[in-house]
């Protein structure tokens, strides 16, 4: 089975696996950060409390948390379609994985910046601090060791996601394990794409863990 | 008189929870002179964290007003608030350092706060650090730091923005003894040196002993007492004084018969066994029921109680004889031991 083909195979499976989860990664930041920050600021004990905004923010969050993957990537077909383009490959697949990850993020960086010491911001208000600068200068940077946590279980959750992706073409290694190992019963491909999650898994771990340890400094 | 920096007038704090109203302050009336150490003194709960938070608007008062250098901060815009809160430095039981900043970056978050230049504020920041002693540690991360050490940075962190105010919230509580001295003592040093104002709250006497030249007692949500730590710790007269003044604590409502007698010494009297002496002239004993003092200088501060023989005369003599010392003498009948 170790031909050229298999192997060129093999290797766009990963290029397409790390495609689709790191940029899906990066969008549903870009949606999910913002939203966990208003979720702590908009709190009851937020710095700027608005309990309309937190209700509505946190039904939006927990509704499109329910909703099953595999029912939503059917479900804004004609969705992705239109920002996409298209509704196979890994480019159409980042538009699912973004809508079911970014809720998740937003939990995620809610649950980090809920970790900063509110006597920090309490004293960061003292020195006369905007809501703005303590949100930049404070919330953020005080919480970058967990955000990074954050991002790791991000990260590997959407690759996991993005092989059940593979179900409906979304490209690949989740594409390859269904159409070789398990349509054609071809199981040395099915262990060679299982190995091949786990290791990239075990990358981004490794990686984020590592950086989170760099850049903690609240250890001695 | 000049005007004082620091007026609070009638000024009242309600909390709404969701069965109850909570009085947190009630008709507080205080005012700070420039350059003075001011204690704020009482129980835990008796809101004075509550009343120093309404000082800078931290917390909002519900009632009443607060001047601060003759402008009223209760009718400021958040803005403008923002811009008062830099004239003054607060620091806090818990440090409230950054965790993520050095001791240096700490210090210079106030700065970038208000918007000065990184290069200027650096070396402030330094400037700051060797005041506070620690121009050793300006690379260090606070989980790095001792209390003390942590402190330090914290009131550097507060004098960057040349404050003419300093807020102490507790700020000695989670400190040993040993190193609470030494935070006092550049407290004092620096009220001396840049003739800042400081306000310091606290639930300890032996703080407001040290270095505060005022004092006011709250107790209740109310002022109980103000006035000069001198004059209030010599002869408090509202039961809340005297219960943060006496001994222990251990002050009781219920009179009994025993006599004694409360001995102020506050380092007008030179450190001489004047007990001793008192006891052979009269030839009578005493009972020591409470003693505290220490000798500073050669000077003696602290205070004692003793009870006293039961013989009225021989007691008066007892009181004449002290007070003829130069000390500060009182009974107190009601002291339970």
């Amino acid at each position: 089975m170790w031909d050229e083909t298999t192997l060129n195979m093999l290797v766009q499976g990963v290029g397409e696996t790390l495609y689709m989860t790191l940029m899906s990664t990066l969008f549903a930041y870009l949606i999910g950060l913002p939203a966990g920050i208003l979720l702590v600021t908009s709190a009851k004990d937020g710095i700027r409390p608005r309990p309309a905004l937190y209700k509505t923010l946190d039904v939006i969050v927990n509704v499109t948390r329910s909703i099953p993957f595999l029912i939503l990537l059917v479900a804004i077909i004609p969705f992705t379609r239109m920002v996409a383009g298209t509704t196979i490959g890994p480019t159409a697949a980042i538009v699912p994985l973004t809508l079911s990850a970014a809720p998740f993020v937003a939990r995620l960086v809610e649950s980090s910046l809920k970790e900063v010491d509110v006597g920090v911001v309490e004293a960061a208000q003292s020195m006369g601090a905007s809501d703005a600068q303590i949100i930049r200068k404070v919330l953020i940077p005080e919480a970058v060791p967990s955000l990074i946590v954050g991002c790791v279980i991000a990260v590997t959750t959407i690759l996991g996601y993005s092989a059940m992706a593979g179900f409906v073409g979304g490209g690949g290694l989740g594409t390859i394990a269904i159409n070789y190992g398990l349509y054609r019963y071809q199981n040395d491909m099915m262990l060679v794409t299982v190995v091949l999650l786990v290791l990239i898994v075990q990358l981004f771990q490794g990686i984020g863990m590592r950086l989170a340890g760099v850049n903690d400094k609240r250890k001695k | 008189m000049s005007q004082p920096i620091i007026e609070i007038r009638s000024l009242g704090k309600t909390f709404h929870t969701q069965n109850a109203e909570v009085h947190a302050l009630n008709d507080i009336n205080l005012s700070m002179e420039k350059g003075d150490i001011f204690g704020i003194i009482g129980m835990s709960g008796a809101g004075k964290s509550t009343l120093v938070r309404c000082i800078n608007m931290l917390e909002r008062p519900t009632e009443g007003t607060v001047l601060f250098d003759g402008r009223d901060l209760s009718g400021l815009s958040n803005r403008e608030l923002r811009e008062a809160r830099r004239s003054m430095g607060m620091i806090f039981q818990q440090f409230n350092l950054l965790m993520q900043r050095t001791a240096l970056g700490n210090i210079c978050f106030p700065m970038e706060i208000a918007g000065a230049d990184k290069a200027p504020a650096k070396k402030r920041a330094k400037e700051l650090l060797e005041l506070v002693g620690l121009s050793d540690r300006a690379k260090a991360y606070p989980a790095q730091l001792s209390g003390g050490q942590k402190q330090r940075v914290a009131i550097a962190r507060a004098l960057a923005t040349d404050p003419k105010v300093l807020l102490c919230d507790e700020a000695t509580s989670a400190l040993d003894p040993t190193t609470t001295r030494s935070i006092l003592a550049l407290l004092k040093d620096i009220n001396r040196r840049l003739g800042i104002t400081i306000v310091i709250i606290t639930h300890e006497m032996s703080v407001i002993e040290e270095i505060c030249n005022r004092v006011a007692i709250i107790s209740d949500s109310r002022i109980a007492e103000t006035g000069l730590v001198r004059d209030i710790f010599n002869r408090p007269k509202t039961a809340a004084a005297q219960k943060l003044v006496y001994p222990e604590g251990r002050y009781s409502q219920r009179p009994i018969s025993k006599r004694c007698m409360r001995i102020v010494f506050d380092g007008s009297s030179s450190f001489e066994p004047v007990i001793a002496n008192m006891v052979l002239e009269n030839k009578a004993p005493v009972n020591i029921m409470y003693a505290d003092t220490k000798n500073i200088d050669g000077k003696a501060f602290g205070q004692m109680v003793v009870q006293l023989p039961e013989d009225k005369d021989l007691a008066q003599k007892m009181f004449d004889y002290i007070r003829a010392k130069g000390l500060s003498a009182e009974e107190v009948s009601d002291y339970v031991g």
